[in-house]
């Protein structure tokens, strides 16, 4: 049999069965204005041309050595160790897809069992899927499980969350009827949760324990959107009773890739484990009581209960799951604390260098955060942009989510900037005119 | 012993005095297969005849659970929790799946156990 299952003869027959004389009839209910004549490609061009192409429009991109790079607002450059690709890399877990049959995948599915144990360890909550697409989706599905859960059809936004982690939120609101309120003076009893982002989007620290018995007290549940890098060094959310915890997982062994593809992680109590979206992997024993691994509580999910489903999320990031799984086992617990309290460091130690010279201060003194802080600095857009011609990506200007903030600019450090390039920035950032 | 009735959607219900016991036939957990869980409602919950007031998943299919009466929720089958094979080992008895304090009669166009044996094609 022919691979190529289409032919011209298999084309001729199917249109002589339906009774039409050509593909292009097919579509005259398309304006002519819509469809392109013809498509005029190019013969096509050797390997070597290729690459040659290739290399050549890659080279238009701006390039920030990692090392220069304090921009954060929700993705980080962060050391990948060569594990993380060593594995990632192998064709058994990069070329499958959804491959979650239990008598064929057993490395996968134990890949996924692992994954799901670190993100819970790592929350401190009871059980976690096996990802979904990103850390904006993650915080919609939490949400949407909530609603279920509650019958309610209200959640609040409390404190600064990712704008963008807001807009899909809404987008998820609208289609599925319920509405997002800004605020915690917004908490109601007709509240289904509280969302918070701990740390916040200018990456301060907020009381995330405080807006978790405000949820409970209004019988809504509370959904703790963490950085997971965070969690080396601040209370789990299950340590203070939130219900839910979500994020992105991009810091986890992912370069940040023009965005994507990045790694959301949902975790939860499981007393709501037949509200969690997406799969589920679980260990079991087979017939001889050898350990293994399979697919499990599928029944919550869109196959099965259709409509009924909280959720119509099907699939996961398995290969990023993988490189979160890596990163984690690698780093351990101490190697994680220890990429965390050098962020920490530095970034106060950047904070305190900036801050110190004119024209630029702390947004918000007194505000506590852990490795992203914002500045009030004037002519901020201009800083910026003679600092990007010296090679140096600098902070965030948030005035594009916050209009009456317009001045103020986020910078993030992460083990990445050495004491070097923090120098580089300060003598940079300082020079000329204020 | 009280009256037991049917409903169209394989419920069945066994009322005594103002309270109602609701439950799935043997002929329902015949075609659902293994039950895996029963989503059940928490007591105090008001339910209308005809509410949707669980679901039932199998291993084949999750499905609404419809009240026959309308009422309180006085109890919900907690040993479901543990053990919701009991719905499949014992439909009529052991697996029932809540108790609601009737605030009326039973609603009209319940089958009695003959109307059911006919939709049923005569297995009860």
């Amino acid at each position: 049999m022919g691979y190529l299952v289409h032919s011209d003869v298999d084309r001729a027959l199917m249109l002589e069965r339906i009774g039409v004389p050509s593909v292009d009839a097919l579509l005259r209910d398309v304006p002519s204005s819509l469809r392109l004549p013809r498509l005029n490609l190019d013969r096509g061009i050797s390997e070597l041309e290729t690459l040659n192409h290739l290399r050549s429009l890659a080279g238009q991109n701006r390039v920030f050595p990692d090392r220069m790079c304090f921009r954060g607002g929700g993705v980080y450059r962060r050391f990948i160790p060569a594990a993380v690709a060593a594995v990632t890399s192998k064709p058994e877990f990069y070329t499958a897809y959804t491959p979650y049959q239990p008598e064929a995948s057993q490395g996968t599915l134990q890949a996924i069992f692992e994954f799901q144990t670190l993100i819970a360890q790592l929350t401190g909550m009871d059980v976690s899927n096996a990802s979904l697409y990103d850390g904006a989706t993650a915080v919609a599905e939490a949400a949407m499980m909530a609603t279920v859960q509650t019958g309610r059809h209200e959640v609040v936004v409390a404190g600064r969350l990712h704008p963008e982690y807001g807009e899909v939120l809404r987008t998820y609101a609208a289609g599925r009827g319920f509405v997002v309120l800004e605020g915690e003076e917004s908490i109601s009893t007709t509240t289904a949760a509280v969302i918070f982002q701990q740390p916040d989007f200018f990456g301060l620290l907020i009381d995330a324990p405080d807006l978790t018995r405000r949820a409970h007290e209004a019988a809504a549940l509370a959904i703790a959107c963490v950085d997971p890098i965070s969690l080396a060094l601040l209370a789990p959310p299950g340590e203070y009773g939130a219900d839910i915890a979500v994020g992105e997982g991009q810091q986890l062994g992912m370069s940040p890739s023009f965005g994507g593809p990045h790694l959301g992680f949902i975790a939860c109590r499981s007393e709501l484990l037949r509200r969690l979206p997406g799969r589920l992997v679980g260990q079991g024993h087979d017939d001889a009581g050898r350990r293994g691994f399979t697919l499990t509580l599928t029944a919550r999910e869109q196959h099965i209960r259709r409509e009924k489903a909280t959720s119509n999320i099907c699939t996961n990031h398995s290969l990023c799951a993988l490189a979160a799984s890596v990163y984690l086992t690698y780093m351990g617990p101490e190697g994680l604390r220890q990429v965390a309290e050098i962020s920490f460091v530095r970034a106060h130690f950047l904070a305190e260098r900036l801050a110190s010279l004119p024209g630029i201060e702390m947004a918000f003194p007194g505000a506590d955060f852990l490795f992203e802080f914002p500045l009030r600095i004037e002519n901020g857009g201009d800083r910026l942009q003679r600092l990007s011609g010296l090679g140096i990506l600098a902070g965030l200007q948030v005035g594009r989510w916050y209009p009456e903030l317009r001045d103020v600019v986020t910078f993030c450090c992460t083990e990445v900037n050495d004491p070097g390039a923090i120098d580089e920035l300060v003598a940079a950032i300082g020079d000329g005119r204020a | 012993m009280g009256e037991r009735y049917y409903t169209q959607s394989h419920e069945w219900v066994l009322v005594e005095g103002d309270t109602a016991t609701v439950g799935i036939t043997d002929f329902a957990q015949s075609q659902l297969g293994d039950v895996v869980f029963v989503e059940l409602p928490d007591p105090g919950k008001m339910v209308e005849a005809g509410d949707n007031f669980g679901v039932i998943e199998s291993v084949k299919a999750a499905s609404d659970l419809y009240c026959p009466v309308s009422g309180s929720v006085i109890e919900a089958n907690d040993t479901l929790g543990d053990n919701p094979e009991l719905v499949n080992a014992d439909p009529m008895g052991r697996g029932w799946l809540i108790k609601v304090r009737m605030n009326g009669d039973p609603g009209p166009g319940l089958l009695d156990e003959m109307g059911y044996a006919a939709l049923v094609g005569g297995s009860l």
